[in-house]
């Protein structure tokens, strides 16, 4: 037997057309059926193959998610099949998905037959000889890259959970990312896959899997943390021939990366709280939409819809049962507010994807006017552990009403870059320096942005601040979907409030006056605090900055007040959090017209250290608009009324002779 | 029903209502922007919001259903402040060029910027620039005075469904406009012009022919005639605040007068002309088998709209001119060689309840040697303009009657402003023609009234002639299809674009908040109620012309100067 | 003309307009006028509506782009990373702006809100390739790289401006 979809013997009957309900508990406990040890020990061998405990010849993983393949895992894997085609050594490649630790990919893990699964980071083509050289030949460890063993190791070395990266962390949606192949449906029912479904299917009602998920105190992990069993309640209740379960993986958020993560590495666990979701709404239709960026997520999705068609695990009549359940993938085009729930109808409907004002809503009168759940990635990745391990499970973890775990994706000015999953409750400390390492290059941590446009910087005053969904809302930022970017003192927040602005005018879908417009006046207002007189036509300048920063509370309230949909409701956020937090660094380039950071080019003055310049001229080259004068061989001068601020000269300068003020 | 308070009052609702409707039950009016009667709310301008206890945000009235307790405050400073918050915003993203504007002191964004006061600039910043499309002879669409609040979009879509217009691009850069922006001239508006009639500003408009009309007035060598459709007696007297169905026929003749027109004629007489020819063409291709059923050709919208979407089907329609080209066709010929003037001398205007009739002037088809049979076109609103420049004070004109000969008409013509109007008209003529007798029965219930496709079926003879009306061209799709299938019942098919006919045609008075079509509607009616000839056959003039002119119905030279032919339109 | 895109959706079935819309890209690069008015008739909706789509969605493209498509990430992780200053090395390099093509078509810039690859930012992808942890001096050889063996008349003349 080489999957689970092959007969042990004549006697088992399971196949695509003739379904049995027996097959996923088969899977892990051997057949039903009939009694025969010998079909029984097929099942057994296929499990442990699938989980690696038994092996013939020695296993190389290769972390190949999208964040793999950006740091050259493609190369890498070349690198491995050339290096043993010359050995002329038997090993078999598992492409995985990715262990989280993104900031040391490539990372490789070995496995020897009848030894520990051993994780090595920072793999390049270079070294891959090397690595093969001291694992697979000398079958030793190549100490020079070590990251950690999954199991216990014969020869003692560390494990990967002892890793701070590691350690602080509990992995319900992540548990398999990494470790599994992400497109290979019998690795997933080896390691028990699908049997909450089947559990679902088979012992429950639609009402007690929705009074399951409703008690386990699970809430979306897509921003606004509306509890998950009360959607599906109304959309239980709702009587209609045709409901649809849609799956939200429209992951906008600039800094969030959880989703993409988890459908590269883990597709199947999604797939499966899709079809949990949809037995218990008695949805018959589903829709992942996908963002088109995400091209290798989708790739896999197709694989994994292909092969849970192939087992009868979507479809008509799934195992044999009543249930019917046909998932399709919608790409995206292309828009962050897709992400909110009625855009997100309209783009599936064909058309622009504006939000509509609810009521009505969609778990009411959704897609194509049918009542329709929409629940995101991680939230759906989390539905098969509770109905796998119970309510009571679930909600043991957490603070009293953020229940579970959060996956985040640290990224920005932190050392450890990756994707960690915490208990809710974890304190933003602990997140940032313990797991994430702390800030690098021995610069001082200045912000967390937690929320992406929606959400706040908080600062290192409230650092201390529990991830749940009330505390963070209380410190002024928010939940969000996750994305969790690390600022350090060369960020600063005036740019970052007119970044996120900017964010938002860009994707804003234009249809309500206070997001269309408001947001406008807002980024006008914000634009204004770094510019130089000399850069702008207006002359009252001057005047419309200070007069801006008087309006702009009462502008920030009205479109809290009154934007159709969460994306303009929460757009002042970055904002006001900046104001709330860093008020000093707002009046230290309105009054003072100085950017510490170093960062609004427009207030930068750019002179030459005449101690340092040789009069080279290559900053002479480099200057777009004639601004530095000075003879050959003797010490340059800037023009400041000409220079723009680009940099260009301070970057071309190999004397460190541009000094920026 | 539900009880709720607003601002303190008890209110008692009925379950589905919105906020807003159950706050104008009690008298209490919250501004809107972009909501459309009977349409489902789109919730785009949220200047309707209001505040109710319990809920984060503001609501929009629009669209939020009353329930059991609720409370709404409609005028609480919060609520003001966000009102006039958006208000600034929509003004500071707009031409500031109100005293040059044509919906100057009539314009809901003026009006709502002068009841909440703004008096500052508070939010300086950039605005949209767009140029006017002026590609259309009917129609300007100005871009840059648009706020956005998707009337016109919904009113294209969902009411007439040719989906012209729609947005494009998205947050600052958004703008309703024309398939890949390219003017109105290219895409497949049939120019009706019910978006101007919902536009809140002036950002879709008509494209006036002011200029044109007042260089030929002063011209020494012209010699101007001005004629008037049935439809804008019926609604002049709004714009001078006159109760809506106040026929004001008498004093529009004196006011034309006064403006300096040689002649003052009536489309009317043109209609009963039109009736001749096409009820005997209708009678002719029931007899001899021509392509039936026959739809009436009065509306150039929506000859625009079959040239446009189903060319295949152009055989069905009337080869008769409408109405006032008609007048203008024998104006040029008949009456000019009466006056003994040259033809190219007569300059013809009509006052038009339409948008696209400015089009139709254009029409290749409808001029004869670069002569067109209308000069001008000015709508109903470009009128009053004429008459406020010209310092009438419309209101205390007398009466006066039109010119003679092109100034008769029978009640049957008056009718032609509303929807079912010219197939009653036609039936009158018709039974005529077919039986020689006349028709008791002058009203036809079945297809008078609002209804979006009114069918009747009237024995003839030994015929039994079914008829349908479409009211409204966003009703048309099932009778084409039927027709393309080959199932079609139907003998003959009035179709009038805009909704209630061209008395609620895009040329119209703006009144954004009024049910105004049955009651325009009834004007017309009346005239043909109390008219004494009510047949079109009856006029007199018209036997005059024909004895003198045309000789008898479809003849060569009628076919000549009354009647058309038309060509498919590729956008 | 196009039937065998079609073929694969329903007629009238108005929710395969993007899907059409992206194989009709993935075909051209772009949304060719005159291929719109085939799929205007075919999903029963009118030209303005999917123009409307085609210009609300960031993939959509009415015009042709160049061969290789630069695509700089604007994410909050590269932001913060200095993606700024690599959007600006770029336009230099190669003498457009962002949204604009070469003259020899041979690049285009664009602006992508996130890739998704934070934990390398900052990013840049060319065509499908990702680039991460870059900084403005990996940039002339990353376009050299693509560049092919006729020069990006941007390139020339950053040679010649001595910023290569």
């Amino acid at each position: 037997m080489n999957t689970f979809l092959e007969k042990c013997c004549d006697e088992c009957w399971h196949s695509k057309e003739r379904p049995c309900d027996l097959f996923i508990r088969c899977a892990s406990e051997g057949p039903l059926c009939h009694h025969n040890q010998s079909c029984r020990d097929k099942f057994i061998h296929l499990n442990n193959r699938m989980l690696y405990i038994e092996q013939d010849i020695p296993i190389i993983f290769i972390g190949m998610g999208t964040c793999g393949l950006a740091s050259g895992a493609q190369k890498v894997e070349d690198a491995i099949r050339a290096e043993v085609e010359k050995l002329q050594i038997d090993v078999k490649i598992e492409a995985t998905g990715c262990i989280g630790f993104c900031a040391r990919e490539v990372i490789v893990d070995v496995k020897l037959p009848g030894e520990a699964r051993v994780s090595y980071y920072e793999i390049t083509p270079k070294i891959v000889s090397k690595l093969i050289q001291s694992t697979i030949i000398e079958k030793d460890i190549f100490t020079e890259k070590l990251l950690g063993a999954h199991e216990p190791h014969s020869k003692g070395i560390k494990l990967l959970n002892d890793d701070p990266f590691f350690k602080h962390q509990v992995k319900i949606v992540l548990k398999e990312c990494g470790v599994i192949n992400p497109v290979s449906i019998d690795a997933y029912i080896a390691r028990g896959g699908f049997s909450a479904f089947d559990k679902a299917l088979r012992r429950m009602k639609p009402e007690e899997v929705v009074r399951e998920v409703l008690q386990s105190g699970l809430r979306g992990r897509g921003g606004a943390g509306f509890p998950t069993g009360r959607k599906w309640e109304m959309a239980l209740k709702q009587k209609s021939a045709h409901k649809y379960m849609v799956c939200n993986a429209d992951e906008g958020d600039p800094g969030a990366f959880m989703d993409r993560s988890v459908l590269e590495s883990d597709p199947f666990r999604v797939v499966e709280g899709m079809l949990i979701a949809g037995y218990a709404i008695g949805a018959s239709d589903g829709y992942i939409y996908c963002r088109a960026e995400y091209p290798l997520a989708i790739e896999r999705l197709e694989k994994t819809i292909n092969q849970c068609k192939e087992y009868s695990l979507l479809g008509d009549n799934i195992l044999n049962s009543d249930f019917s359940f046909n998932l399709k993938i919608k790409k995206g085009a292309g828009a962050f507010v897709c992400g909110e729930e009625t855009a997100l109808i309209a783009s599936i409907e064909g058309k622009r994807g504006m939000p509509k004002p609810r009521p009505p809503f969609p778990a009411i009168a959704g897609l194509f006017g049918m009542p329709t759940i929409i629940n995101n990635v991680e939230t759906l990745a989390n539905v098969a552990s509770i109905i796998g391990k119970g309510a009571e499970w679930f909600s043991g973890m957490g603070t009293e009403k953020s229940k579970g775990t959060k996956v985040f994706a640290l990224s920005g000015k932190i050392r450890n870059t990756g994707l960690v999953e915490v208990p809710m409750g974890t304190t933003l400390n602990k997140v940032v320096f313990d797991i994430g390492g702390g800030i690098p290059g021995g610069k001082r941590f200045k912000a967390v942005q937690i929320g992406g446009p929606s959400g706040g910087c908080l600062p290192e005053s409230v650092i201390e601040t529990k991830v749940d969904y009330e505390s963070l809302k209380d410190v002024g930022a928010m939940m969000g979907s996750g994305g969790f970017v690390v600022m350090d003192q060369d960020t600063c927040m005036v740019d970052l409030a007119k970044y996120f602005l900017t964010f938002i005018q860009n994707e804003s879908c234009g249809k309500c006056v206070p997001c269309r417009e408001g947001t406008k006046r807002m980024l006008e207002i914000i634009e204004r605090i770094p510019t130089s007189y000399r850069f702008t036509k207006e002359k009252t300048d001057q005047l419309q900055r200070y007069k801006g920063m008087i309006t702009l509370q009462r502008l920030a309230s009205v479109i809290r007040d009154t934007s159709l949909c969460g994306l303009g409701q929460s757009a002042p956020n970055p904002v006001l959090s900046g104001l709330q937090y860093f008020r000093d660094e707002y009046e230290e380039h309105l009054y003072e017209r100085k950017c510490s950071s170093g960062v609004c080019k427009e207030l930068l003055v750019y002179t030459v250290d005449n101690s340092k310049c040789t009069g080279c001229g290559v900053c002479v080259r480099k200057c777009s608009d004639q601004a530095i004068l000075g003879e050959k061989g003797h010490a340059h001068y800037i023009v400041e009324e000409k220079c723009i601020k680009c940099g260009m000269c301070f970057e071309a300068c190999r004397f460190d002779a541009i000094v920026i003020n | 029903m539900v009880e709720l308070t607003i601002n303190n009052l008890q209110v008692k609702a009925e379950e589905g209502m919105t906020i807003l409707e159950a706050a104008k039950s009690v008298g209490i009016s919250v501004p809107t922007l972009c909501h459309l009667k009977d349409l489902v709310p789109s919730g785009a301008c949220r200047i309707c919001s209001v505040e109710v206890e319990g809920m984060r945000g503001l609501i929009p009235s629009c669209a939020y259903p009353v329930s059991e307790g609720m409370q709404v405050e409609t005028n609480s400073p919060r609520v003001r402040r966000a009102r006039k918050t958006i208000v600034e915003l929509l003004v500071e993203d707009h031409p500031q060029d109100c005293l040059i504007c044509v919906r100057n002191k009539n314009c809901e964004l003026q009006d709502l910027s002068a009841v909440y006061g703004l008096r500052e600039h508070r939010y300086h910043g950039e605005s949209k620039e767009h140029s006017v499309d002026l590609s259309s002879p009917s129609m300007e669409r100005d871009p840059a005075k648009c706020i956005l609040c998707g009337r016109c979009v919904r009113v294209c879509n969902e009411i007439q469904k040719i989906g012209a217009i729609d947005f494009a691009n998205r947050g600052f850069q958004s703008i309703v406009t024309t398939p890949y922006n390219k003017g109105l001239s290219q895409s497949d508006c049939i120019l009706c012009g019910q978006c101007i009639l919902v536009c809140p500003t002036a950002a879709l408009r008509e494209n006036s022919s002011m200029k044109a009309v007042s260089t030929a007035l002063q011209s020494k060598t012209k010699y101007t005639i001005v004629q008037i459709a049935p439809a804008v007696r019926a609604t002049l007297g709004e714009e001078y605040q006159m109760p809506l169905g106040t026929d004001v026929t008498g004093k529009l003749v004196t006011g034309l007068r006064r403006l300096g027109f040689k002649k003052v004629f009536d489309t009317n007489f043109a209609a009963d002309l039109t009736i001749w020819e096409e009820a005997n063409e209708l009678v002719n291709r029931v007899k001899e088998g021509g392509s039936l059923p026959m739809f009436t050709s009065c509306c150039p919208g929506w000859v625009k709209y079959i040239e446009t979407k189903a060319p295949e089907l152009l055989a069905h329609v009337s080869s008769c001119k409408s109405p006032h080209e008609m007048e203008g066709a024998v104006l040029k010929t008949y009456y000019a060689k009466k006056l003994g003037i040259n033809p190219k001398d007569v300059y013809v205007v009509s006052i038009m309840p339409c948008t696209v009739k400015k089009f139709e002037a254009s029409r290749a088809e409808l001029s004869e040697h670069t002569m067109p049979d209308v000069d001008a076109v000015l709508t109903t609103r470009e009128l009053v303009r004429f008459f406020e420049v010209a310092g009438i004070d419309f209101e205390d004109l007398n009466d006066d009657k039109f010119d003679d000969p092109l100034g008769e008409s029978t009640g049957a013509a008056a009718i032609f402003g509303a929807s079912g109007g010219v197939m009653e008209a036609a039936l009158r003529m018709a039974y005529h023609t077919l039986t020689g007798e006349h028709l008791d029965n002058l009203e036809l219930n079945a297809i008078r009234g609002a209804g979006g496709i009114k069918e009747a079926t009237i024995p003839i003879g030994g015929l039994n002639l079914n008829v349908a009306v479409v009211n409204g061209i966003g009703n048309i799709g099932p009778i084409l299809d039927e027709i393309k299938a080959g199932t079609s019942k139907y003998h003959f098919i009035e179709v009038m674009s805009c909704p209630g006919g061209c008395i609620n045609g895009g040329g119209q008075p703006i009144h954004q908040k009024t049910d105004k079509v049955l009651q325009r509607m009834k004007v017309l009616y009346d005239i043909d109620k109390k008219s004494v000839k009510r047949r079109s056959y009856e006029n007199e003039s018209i036997k005059t012309l024909y004895k003198e002119f045309f000789i008898e119905q479809g003849s060569h030279r009628a076919h000549e100067i009354l009647h058309t032919s038309y060509h498919e339109r590729k956008i | 003309m196009h039937q065998y895109i079609f073929d694969n959706y329903t007629k009238n079935d108005k929710s395969s307009l993007i899907p059409i819309m992206q194989e009709v890209q993935s075909v051209y690069g772009y949304l060719p006028e005159k291929v719109m008015k085939e799929v205007s008739g075919y999903v029963g909706l009118p030209l303005s509506r999917i123009y409307g789509v085609a210009t609300f969605y960031n993939m959509f493209r009415l015009a042709p782009l160049g061969e290789n498509i630069i695509k700089v990430c604007r994410g909050t992780a590269c932001h913060v990373k200095n993606s700024a200053n690599l959007l600006f090395a770029i336009e230099n390099t190669l003498g457009i702006k962002a949204g604009e093509t070469t003259k020899d078509r041979k690049f285009t810039i664009e602006l992508v809100n996130c890739i998704g690859a934070c934990s390398i930012a900052p990013v840049i992808t060319v065509n499908d390739d990702y680039h991460g942890r870059i900084t403005t001096k990996d940039i002339p050889s990353i376009i050299k790289k693509y560049s092919g063996k006729q020069k990006a008349a941007g390139i020339e003349k950053a040679e010649e401006a001595g910023t290569v």
